[in-house]
């Protein structure tokens, strides 16, 4: 199996994923962000049909048209619009500078390489390599969300980080389709939840620079 | 007979690099001059230029040391050597076994140490500055360049520059994408360290942010014409190595025919020929980045040489 093409493939894709998201972290503008995260869908759903191909598995066809639709077309056109609406500046400002950032993602990268080889070792090379490359886009999803303080990039963040989700299950074998749908539809409907919470958040702070929440709060640190 | 043939070939090869050398900068600039719609000089001009530098007289500072008038042969000769051991026509070549890429860095970081150290001999500002900034771009580019040695050398099972030819020419190397992250991680070392386009501007003197020119402004005469050789040699290296690495199409075996070796030559201009008109297409779309952004650049092939690393050991379990 190993060193077959199609095994290359799916490999030259499941570390494609990882690559871009790693991109995201080095984004420090949000339109790229945003493009970078449409990027980031599209290879997930290139991935998920070449798992469909390699397991013989019809449905995952259907998650990945899911993926390619909804995640590559529908909410990076429904955040630039809301960019737009809301006319946010285009910079975005991270809490820590971008070589440290980057390093902290090669760390977590690391990390979950050394956690899940072991792990994994006795399960099949494809599964064992896809699960260690969703726990990286899943903490590299999640380092993306603490490392920023605009609300739209957290959410770009949150949104990679169900990528990796995905990325796991396909790879993993035997997601019903039912869940998937169901996963799907319930990121929709997040999305929809936070990006009415943006408006409210632009409405009262004028900006969605989250530390305004701390501030009135009244957290003072 | 096979010793003088091998002899011969090697010094074919080192030849091969030291004429050609000038022949590629003067394409890459003539292409740049014609994407610009401008004439542009002709393609021999990088010669007369050398040939012209040759008959100066050195002018030399009066706080100049020893140091000063050593540094351009030792770079010449350092930046030959590498040069010459990189496989281009023909693998396997006499000394094609010291050909290790660890010590091709380590020749290349030695000839940039002394240029460093000649910058700021004469106690100039300028000098100072331009050593300083060079300095800054070595020290994120040669841990992006190991790691991307690493990587190849880890796929290859070796660090041998022919080894790795003969490896990457055989059919069971696959689509890996380690290998395609060294690739880019290669590209963007090479372009910082022969100081083209989006971090340092080869073309200017006298410019503010400019790094390998201000190490160079006290040079003059022969001194300036074995730099300059020495930095066009550099360019050639650093395209033949990724041509080597990535592109091991025709590259003739060990002791072949002199037929082999023709075609090999010829597969050979052809890649750099390509690799130049892509340097002289991208520096032409791209502008010059900040010099504080430039450890950002560099720190992204720093990531990708690591990522492909890393990449690696998951296919190959740990």
């Amino acid at each position: 199996m190993v060193g077959t093409f199609a095994f290359d493939l799916a490999h030259l894709l499941a570390g494609s994923l990882v690559l871009v998201s790693m991109l995201m972290l080095y984004q420090d503008r949000l339109t790229a962000l945003l493009n970078i995260y449409a990027l980031h869908a599209l290879v997930l759903a290139l991935s998920v049909a070449c798992q469909a191909y390699i397991q013989d598995a019809p449905h995952l066809y259907i998650t990945a048209a899911i993926a390619l639709i909804f995640k590559a077309i529908v909410i990076p056109t429904a955040l630039h619009r809301i960019v737009r609406r809301l006319g946010i500046h285009r910079e975005i400002e991270t809490v820590v500078g971008v070589g440290v950032t980057m390093l902290a993602g090669m760390g977590l990268v690391a990390l979950s390489m050394v956690v899940m080889l072991p792990i994994a070792a006795e399960a099949h090379p494809l599964a064992r390599e896809d699960l260690a490359f969703a726990l990286s886009v899943l903490l590299l999803g999640l380092l993306t969300m603490i490392t920023r303080r605009n609300a739209v990039s957290q959410i770009v963040g949150f949104m990679s980080l169900e990528n990796g989700l995905v990325l796991a299950a396909t790879g993993a074998r035997g997601m019903p389709l039912v869940v998937e749908i169901s996963v799907a539809f319930s990121i929709l409907i997040a999305f929809i939840v936070i990006g009415v919470f943006l408006f409210r958040i632009r409405e009262r702070f004028d900006t969605v620079d989250v530390t305004a929440l701390d501030r009135f709060r009244g957290d003072r640190r | 007979m096979g010793l003088t043939y091998s002899l011969l070939t090697q010094a074919a090869q080192m030849g091969l690099v030291l004429g050609l050398a000038p022949l590629l900068t003067g394409f890459v600039r003539k292409i740049k001059a014609r994407l610009l719609r401008r004439q542009g000089p002709g393609l021999l001009q990088p010669y007369r230029d050398l040939l012209r530098l040759m008959r100066k007289e050195v002018v030399l500072a009066d706080t100049a040391s020893w140091l000063f008038r050593v540094v351009p042969y030792l770079m010449f000769a350092a930046t030959w050597v590498v040069a010459s051991l990189i496989p281009t026509f023909a693998k396997g070549l006499m000394f094609s076994w010291t050909a290790d890429l660890i010590a091709i860095t380590a020749l290349l970081g030695s000839a940039r140490f002394f240029q460093a150290l000649a910058g700021m001999d004469v106690g100039t500002s300028f000098g100072g500055i331009g050593s300083s900034r060079e300095v800054m771009i070595a020290s994120l580019a040669e841990p992006a360049m190991l790691l991307t040695v690493f990587t190849i050398a880890l796929v290859a099972g070796s660090t041998q520059l022919s080894t790795v030819a003969t490896f990457m020419a055989s059919t069971n190397v696959g689509l890996r994408i380690s290998l395609g992250l060294a690739l880019v991680a290669l590209i963007m070392i090479a372009l910082a360290e022969n100081s083209r386009m989006p971090v340092d501007n080869p073309s200017t003197h006298l410019e503010l942010t400019m790094v390998h020119e201000a190490m160079l402004l006290e040079y003059s005469g022969r001194h300036l014409a074995m730099i300059e050789l020495a930095s066009m040699l550099k360019l050639l290296l650093y395209m033949s190595l990724i041509a080597a690495v990535f592109m091991p199409v025709g590259v003739a075996d060990v002791g072949s025919g002199v037929e082999h070796y023709a075609f090999g030559a010829v597969a050979y201009l052809a890649k750099i020929g390509l690799c130049a008109l892509f340097l002289a297409a991208f520096e032409t779309l791209i502008a010059k980045m900040r010099v504080f952004r430039v450890p950002d650049f560099l720190g992204a092939a720093l990531m990708l040489g690591l990522l492909a690393t890393l990449l690696l050991f998951v296919s190959k379990g740990l």
